[in-house]
């Protein structure tokens, strides 16, 4: 930036924010205005805002985000299809005071990861589990996730999701809430500032509770697929606020006492 | 009067998806006419009326844009003093000083 | 001590710091033992929710540098077959041990040897290959794990203790090789341990989308398993200096098989044994070089014929090859053995006689 001669009374502006150091130099491959990327900017804003980026562990999955490696400057594992959260584990077991979180969608951690979710959760595994719900599996073009809406056209329900083909929506995260295993839980979203915030805030709260040995933390976050669900970012939040929210209402579900 | 702010935008990374616009409580910025070498239309300053929210960063998907704000506190140091901020700024602090 | 439970031992004393595994006949044992034992001598002992968590438990545990292993059996090493391919793909060292049982399917809980292919040949997708090494003794069960580790920790590969259920359920003396792992660890710079700033991070993945890269790695693997092939093949041979007629066999079936030879020598044939410790890389060299010496060879398993195959390409058609095995998960014994050599024997005579 050149430096500009300034009037003697113009005011001098501070930096309050910028690209987090905790993200390397290689810039996400997302589609534009892809949930995924306020996500990743976030949790490592937070690593880098707490100083733990060299004691945590991620796990990638299988999905849009399986190069999340690529982006996070931390030592990571790409785990298969729907196992992160049982790679976290042990992770987590071996190496019981470094940070370890999972990152998932729900075709990972609802369809074929379903055990594993459960599982790690019932064990209680002080890990913090990422789970992004755009109810649509976008990385293999667009087909039906568990958390697909009734009516909601997909690849795979390409006349809308009805109840005699395909069952209902599964909400896992409340399902995840009912165990004791689980310390914290809590649903977000990020189309608006205000969301972005308390998502912010949830992640914080996790790895400090991860710090404290208190369980499983886990947070949903309710996200868009603009390309999947056919719409531009901004249409593609504002469908998701009016017909996935009432479903999947972002919210604390279960805080610790 | 208002605090003072302002935006950058890594406009060669931006994908224009309008997010930081629609976030945008003082109606500050909009898309480029032009494209940049990915083929999007890039978010940009508009307006002179930024107060350094921050609501535009905490919305984008992509980390492109940094935020500098008025520090009326005094007493620390600036991190960053902002100068030229990008090629598509309509207008400066220079010119709004001139024109109120 | 019972077969399981000195391979579980063993496992402790190899500075295993990892078992995750699920229950399963015949080897649930291992899991128990370590449950009580390895929990208390300082080792994570997990019970997964399946063999499929268990692996990626696996997978997670080695990409942190750690020893690590599971145990299953037949149907269970088939849902860990993902995970293994990916363990391979992503060039981690762990211990896995088959304690085979009968099948195809959920099978009997019988003993048998119905898995050669499925850990020989591959068993999870992709061009990757398992160092296997097949215990025929309670010593050897305990002896392989130690073997175990430092190769995979060699080759930065995931090894294979295939065993069966009666190896597994037998007890038999065994003793304890002196080891300190502090002595066979290795350094691991590659594990995800937390990145300091000395470092760009690590990423542990079977992902590489180029092409070029994809291939890269392969070849990478495949010279690897050339070196597993020069430097780590096994095997042992039982009275072969002057055999006419050849056994080969492996684990439960060669010490049948080595008391059809002595019967048989006892009868005035000149019968050998040759016994493949490691299944990958295959002792070819070994059994080739004997094809010139023996006038036939008897493949003795526990199975259909599947290691018969191994041996036909070793022999690439110099001597005639005949088969001897049963499946069900029933042993055979060497009385029955000791009858398919004989009849091997005779219709060689036969043979001779038609000629001249």
């Amino acid at each position: 930036m050149e430096h500009q001669t300034m009037q003697p009374d113009s005011p001098v502006l501070e930096c309050v924010y910028s690209r987090p150091g905790t993200l390397t130099e290689t810039r996400f491959h997302y589609c534009p205005g892809c949930g995924h990327g306020v996500v990743h900017r976030v949790l490592m804003e937070a690593v880098e805002e707490l100083g733990i980026q060299g004691e945590t562990i991620g796990v990638a999955p299988v999905g849009c985000s399986v190069f999340a490696y690529n982006y996070l400057d931390i030592d990571m594992q790409e785990a298969a299809h729907g196992r992160a959260s049982a790679v976290a584990t042990a992770v987590k077991r071996l190496l019981p005071d470094r940070y370890v979180f999972s990152y998932q969608g729900d075709g990972d951690l609802a369809a074929i990861g379903t055990a594993e979710t459960i599982h790690t959760v019932n064990r209680g595994e002080n890990i913090l589990m990422l789970f992004i719900n755009n109810a649509i599996y976008g990385m293999t073009g667009g087909q039906m996730a568990p958390t697909t809406l009734i009516g909601m056209k997909t690849t795979t329900s390409p006349l809308g999701r009805t109840v005699e083909a395909s069952g209902f929506p599964l909400k896992i995260t409340e399902m995840v809430a009912t165990l004791p295993g689980a310390y914290y839980v809590s649903r977000n979203s990020v189309h608006t500032p205000g969301a972005v915030r308390h998502l912010k805030k949830a992640i914080l709260k996790s790895f400090q509770y991860q710090k404290e040995k208190r369980g499983t933390c886990f947070i949903e976050v309710v996200s868009n697929c603009p390309s999947g669900w056919k719409m531009t970012p901004l249409e593609a939040n504002r469908w998701m606020a009016e017909h996935m929210f009432p479903l999947y209402p972002p919210g604390e579900i279960k805080v610790p006492k | 009067m208002a605090i003072r702010g302002s935006v950058s935008f890594e406009t060669e990374v931006c994908k224009g998806c309008e997010l930081c616009i629609d976030a945008c409580p003082q109606e500050s910025l909009g898309l480029s006419s032009g494209i940049n070498a990915q083929g999007y239309h890039y978010a940009v300053l508009v307006k002179d009326n930024c107060t350094g929210c921050v609501n535009c960063a905490l919305v984008c998907p992509d980390a492109v844009i940094t935020v500098y704000r008025e520090n009326r506190k005094g007493g620390k140091a600036p991190v960053a003093v902002i100068s030229n901020v990008t090629g598509n700024i309509t207008v400066t602090l220079d010119d709004e000083r001139k024109n109120p | 001590m019972k077969g399981n439970e000195a391979l579980a031992e063993a496992a402790i004393r190899a500075g295993c710091r990892g078992y995750f595994g699920y229950p399963i006949t015949p080897q649930s044992e291992i899991l128990e033992y370590l449950a009580l034992e390895g929990r208390s001598r300082g080792m994570i002992v997990l019970q997964a929710e399946s063999e499929v968590a268990s692996i990626n438990m696996v997978y997670g545990g080695a990409g942190v540098g750690a020893r690590v292993m599971t145990s299953s059996s037949s149907p269970g090493i088939s849902l860990m077959q993902e995970g293994i391919s990916y363990i391979a793909g992503a060039e981690l060292p762990c211990l896995i041990v088959n304690v085979s049982r009968g099948g195809p399917g959920l099978g009997t809980i019988q003993p048998s040897q119905g898995d050669y292919f499925q850990a020989v040949k591959g068993g999870g997708h992709g061009d990757y290959r398992l160092l296997v090494l097949a215990p025929s003794s309670v010593q050897e069960m305990a002896d392989f794990v130690f073997d175990a580790f430092d190769l995979a920790d060699k080759y930065r590969s995931p090894v294979m203790i295939l065993a069966d259920g009666a190896l597994g359920q037998m007890m038999e003396r065994v003793s304890f090789r002196e080891y300190d792992p502090a002595a066979h660890l290795v350094a691991k710079p590659w594990a995800t341990t937390g990145k300091p700033v000395t470092r760009e991070r690590n990423i542990i993945t079977s992902l590489h989308i180029e092409p070029e890269k994809m291939e890269q790695i392969n070849n990478r693997l495949q010279e690897k398993y050339r070196q597993m092939a020069l430097h780590e093949t096994r095997c042992e041979e039982f009275q072969t200096a002057d055999a006419e007629y050849l056994i080969v066999a492996y684990g439960l079936a060669a010490r049948i098989a080595q008391g059809a030879v002595e019967m048989a020598r006892a009868q005035g044939i000149r019968a050998g044994l040759l016994r493949p410790v490691t299944l990958f890389p295959y002792p070819t060299d070994a059994i080739r070089a004997l094809a010139d010496r023996v006038r036939g060879v008897l493949v003795v398993e526990m199975n259909a014929g599947q290691m018969i195959e191994d041996v036909r390409l070793a022999l690439e058609g110099r001597v005639p090859v005949r088969f001897y095995g049963r499946t069900g998960g029933i042993i055979p014994s060497p009385d029955e053995v000791l009858g398919a050599l004989t009849k091997m024997v005779n219709e060689d005579v036969l043979h001779i006689e038609e000629v001249s």
